[in-house]
């Protein structure tokens, strides 16, 4: 097939960029969004234009690094699947179709579809962790988690930190992302020492990440390629809740003392 | 050279414990005047700079990727072992040990591998501690499954993503200790050299992929945690940034580097489906525990899978080994499809392909309990090919996909410099000719959390290191041939791009020197070689500017590295006049096809040593003495 792309160039985080458009020719079915970008790269070697950066690496749809906003929406059309996963049989003969990287404050641009997530690693670590220094754990079958709990914990954890929960957003909130580690770990007895705190500091650091407010809109579910739901950010919030106000009791009961 | 292994003397389950006792400490308050830089955020490289951070040491972790978490760890789909015996088979770590020995077709190290049979059981209970959901039964105790070259249930999971899972424990703990201020990260940048002071690695030079600024790093031990090096067939199932630039830079400044031919081909991958292909993807281990693999019996059958009737079908695993069926091990598995191929009995288009069929376990196990184990996984197949493997037969097809050879490393896991330790896929420890698995996992685990924490404070407590900084001279010069050589890629400015030479060297690689080689084949990749990279240094285009992101002149770099590196693999095949597990010689088998074996003059560990550009490396020889177990032909009938 042929199709025409409208593609977001900049030449870094200083440039205003914009869009260029290309053509790419003989688009075969088979290959996969990725694919048909190399070989569009390939073709504007012969000319004077630089190849189009996109950040990718396992191309399976595992590591979170690709990224794209594929006619508006992070990850193109097709449900749960990631844009390295998503194929050309997805799209027709003829179509336009427009690239542009995640869109978000809290993202900024580096280059072309390139954006900087690195506020993500800060809120891990921040409190996304289970405090367990090797080498002194107990044997694993000392502890037992009731297989549907684990199941869910594992819903949670299948998170793969894309950002296009914060890409898909109108507020450009991080809530989906955050609450995936605060659910995944508030799950398992492992961890509970440090429900509470986790809770308080991640979302601390969230909000001092320049991410929006959650309002509940649900695109983050619906753009999620791991089909995390938004349950986790009710049970979250509950977690949150209880949190600050224990947070608050304690300092109020120390003011009394 | 040394190659002096240090393995402890005393009995096999004594070693590792007496060798505890006897390595040098660094005292608590010691710590942390010592840096310790980590190239590499994958299972390997999170779990030791976070167990060193732990411990007290300043830690700078290296990765290239925009964050440790996307290392390619992540991508490990089925599951890691461990000796724990709680599936009560009769398991322990002598087992486990054998199995890896036997596994590797009896070229690796007995002392190493025991090691890691050991403390395999502490890794399991390290990540169920930092909360990695593995998959559990209904009581609450942990699930296991079986894999390829074990005949026990050993293999802990987390569905299919259990390297996603393992990784994310481990980038936790390492992201904990950057919060606290003594791990500091660098992602996107990329280690181009690594810099020897008076003998010793002192640190490295890496470039900012984002500013592409070239910076030093100097440090008072170096761990490359850089994984393998698959993607010298172009092809593999490794992601796209794997490379071997680290290992291979380490090589050129003096590093030993082991076995380079023991490449692995996985057996059950998507098959290629066009020119385009940039990668290819695994289908987990996993699935042969209930798919069964079968072609056709008769060559160019062209029916549909459902139109061949039973009589007419070939499960040839089944049918060559069956004591371990469709879990006979990879190296075995592969040659088998291909053998199938080659008589003209593959199936899918151009032929290159086998069937791996679910129907008579969906049949006996219902489609929920498919769907439970392996769910994740037929979508995974069914976005890439548009078919239904509930439906339909899989079709699938080897591809390159680990490396058991990397830089040589002692027991300690030092390299042949001192100073320079090298663990998980990087180094060339413990899988000997192939890995069997759910072990790299392991490895990774054990060398990052358990192993290097002790070994590197011997090094340290011992070495007396004098001050350097980032302006003495070995760095300097490190940063120029690291700058010149970009410069010089950038300048070239020809017709031709990256790609099209990587191609050019991956086809040569996959058909001289993958599944099969021979002397002929062997000789004809070694002339090749040197002739494609040559017009590459002539007739490469790489587009942009080195003070920029510039995917292209970082890929460049890394084939330029491949295009060196290949050679070195097709040499070392060369040399291994023996059959051994995934090195598999057409002129060395045995009567009904599986390979030969030479003990008598093979049973070593080949390590080479770099002599200088266009120069052959030399062949050093480590002996493997097997004083615990006898050495036997591998069968799996
Ligand atoms: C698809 C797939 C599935 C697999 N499934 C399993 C499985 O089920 N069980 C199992 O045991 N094994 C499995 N393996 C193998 C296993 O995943 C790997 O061997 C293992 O994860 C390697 O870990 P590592 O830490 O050594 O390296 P990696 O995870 O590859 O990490 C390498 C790190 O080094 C960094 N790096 C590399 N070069 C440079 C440089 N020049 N400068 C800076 N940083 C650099 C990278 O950024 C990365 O952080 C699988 C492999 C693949 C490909
Ligand atoms: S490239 Fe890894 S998820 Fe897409």
């Amino acid at each position: 097939m042929r199709l025409t792309l409208k593609v977001w160039r900049q030449a870094g985080p200083a440039d205003r960029g914009g869009f260029r458009t290309y053509q790419a020719h003989d688009v075969s079915e088979h290959m996969s969004f990725l694919e048909m970008l190399d070989v569009v790269n390939e073709d504007l070697l012969a000319t004077a234009e630089e190849p189009i950066a996109f950040d990718h690496d396992c191309r399976e749809g595992i590591c979170g690094t690709c990224a794209l906003m594929i006619n508006g929406m992070p990850h193109g059309p097709k449900h749960a699947t990631t844009t390295c996963q998503l194929h050309m049989r997805s799209f027709h003969d003829g179509d336009t179709i427009t690239i542009e990287p995640w869109r978000a404050r809290a993202f900024p641009v580096l280059r072309d579809l390139v954006v900087d997530r690195s506020s993500f690693d800060r809120i891990i670590s921040a409190g996304g962790f289970v405090t367990a220094p090797t080498g002194s754990a107990q044997d694993a079958n000392a502890i037992l988690v009731p297989k549907d709990q684990s199941d869910l914990a594992m819903d949670a954890a299948a998170c793969i930190g894309c950002g296009a929960c914060v890409a898909a957003c109108p507020n450009g909130s991080a809530m989906l992302f955050t609450a995936a580690k605060v659910v995944h770990l508030a799950l398992l007895p492992q961890g509970q020492p440090e429900r509470s705190r986790r809770v308080l500091a991640m979302v601390h650091q969230m909000d001092a990440e320049a991410f929006g407010g959650c309002t509940l809109f649900g695109e983050c579910e619906a753009a999620c390629p791991k089909e995390i739901t938004i349950e986790n950010i009710m049970r979250m919030n509950r977690d949150l809740m209880r949190a600050t106000l224990r947070d608050r009791g304690d300092r109020e009961a120390e003011a009394l003392a | 050279m040394n190659f002096d292994a240090n393995i402890p003397g005393g009995p096999l389950d004594a070693k590792w414990d007496r060798h505890l006792a006897d390595l040098r400490l660094v005292s608590p308050a010691n710590k942390r005047k010592f840096h310790v830089i980590v190239v590499g955020s994958g299972l390997a490289g999170a779990s030791a700079a976070a167990s060193l951070a732990e411990l007290g040491y300043r830690v700078s972790c290296f990765c290239f990727q925009d964050s440790p978490r996307r290392a390619h760890s992540i991508a490990a789909q089925g599951g890691i072992n461990a000796a724990k015996n709680y599936q009560n088979d009769g398991d322990s770590a002598w087992r486990l040990f054998f199995d890896t020995i036997k596994g590797g077709d009896f070229r690796s190290r007995e002392a190493n591998v025991y090691r890691l049979a050991q403390v395999s059981a502490n890794i399991i209970d390290q990540c169920v501690a930092q909360g990695v959901p593995f998959a559990r039964e209904y009581g609450g105790m942990l699930a296991n499954r079986s894999f390829g070259g074990a005949q026990v249930s050993r293999t802990f999971y987390a569905r299919g993503q259990t390297g996603q899972q393992l990784l994310l424990g481990a980038y936790q703990a390492l992201e904990r200790m950057v919060g606290r201020g003594s791990i500091t990260m660098y992602p996107r940048h990329e280690m181009l050299e690594l810099v020897i002071v008076n003998g010793r690695a002192r640190g490295i030079v890496a470039r900012d992929l984002v500013s592409g600024e070239m910076e030093s790093f100097v440090g008072d031990a170096v761990v490359l945690a850089t994984g393998g090096y698959g993607n010298v067939f172009f092809l593999s199932t490794n992601a796209k940034g794997c490379n071997v630039t680290a290992a291979y830079r380490a090589y050129k400044q003096g590093a030993g580097f082991a076995n380079p031919c023991f490449t692995q081909i996985h057996p059950t991958c998507i098959p290629v489906s066009g020119e385009y292909q940039s990668k290819l993807t695994l289908m987990s281990e996993s699935l042969r525990n209930d798919g069964r693999v079968w072609v056709p019996k008769a060559p160019g059958d062209a029916r549909a899978s459902q139109n061949i009737p039973e009589p007419e079908r070939d499960y040839y695993l089944e049918r060559k080994y069956p004591a371990f069926g469709n879990l006979a091990p990879r190296d075995i598995a592969s040659r088998a499809a291909k053998e199938a191929c080659d008589d003209g009995r593959g199936v899918g288009p151009g032929g290159r392909g086998v069937y791996l069929d679910f129907a008579s376990a969906i049949q006996r196990l219902g489609e929920p309990t498919i769907r439970d184990r392996y769910g994740n996984l037929f979508e995974m197949y069914e976005r890439i090919t548009g078919e239904n493997p509930y439906r339909t037969p899989m079709r699938i097809y080897p591809a390159a996909h680990y490396t058991m050879g990397g830089l040589w490393v002692d027991y300690n896991l030092m390299s042949t410099l001192p100073g320079l330790h090298v663990v998980g896929e990087a180094n060339f420890s413990d899988h000997g000719a192939n890995r069997l698995g759910a072990s790299a996992l392991m490895q990774g685990l054990a060398d990052g959390y358990f192993i290097l924490p002790y070994t590197i404070g011997d090094y340290l407590a011992g070495a007396r290191l004098e001050a350097v900084d980032a302006s003495h001279a070995s760095f300097r010069a490190a940063e120029q041939r690291a700058t010149a050589r970009l410069d010089r890629l950038l300048a070239i400015d020809g017709a031709r791009s990256v790609d099209s030479f990587y191609k050019e060297l991956g086809h040569v690689m996959w058909n001289e020197c993958g599944m099969t080689r021979n002397r002929e084949g062997l000789q004809r990749a070694l002339r090749r070689i040197p002739e494609i990279r040559s017009e590459f240094w002539e007739n490469v285009k790489v587009p942009g500017a080195a003070a920029t992101l510039n995917q292209s002149l970082e890929k460049a770099g890394r084939v330029a590295d491949f295009l060196e590196f290949g050679e070195l693999v097709c040499l070392d095949a060369l040399q291994r006049e023996e059959s051994c597990g995934g090195h598999f010689r057409t002129e060395f088998q045995t009567a009904d096809g599986e390979a030969l074996r030479d003990d008598a003059h093979f049973a070593h560990v080949a390590v080479w040593e770099y002599q200088g550009t266009d120069q052959a490396p030399v062949r050093h020889v480590e002996p493997l003495d097997f004083e615990f177990v006898k050495l036997a032909t591998r069968s799996y009938k």
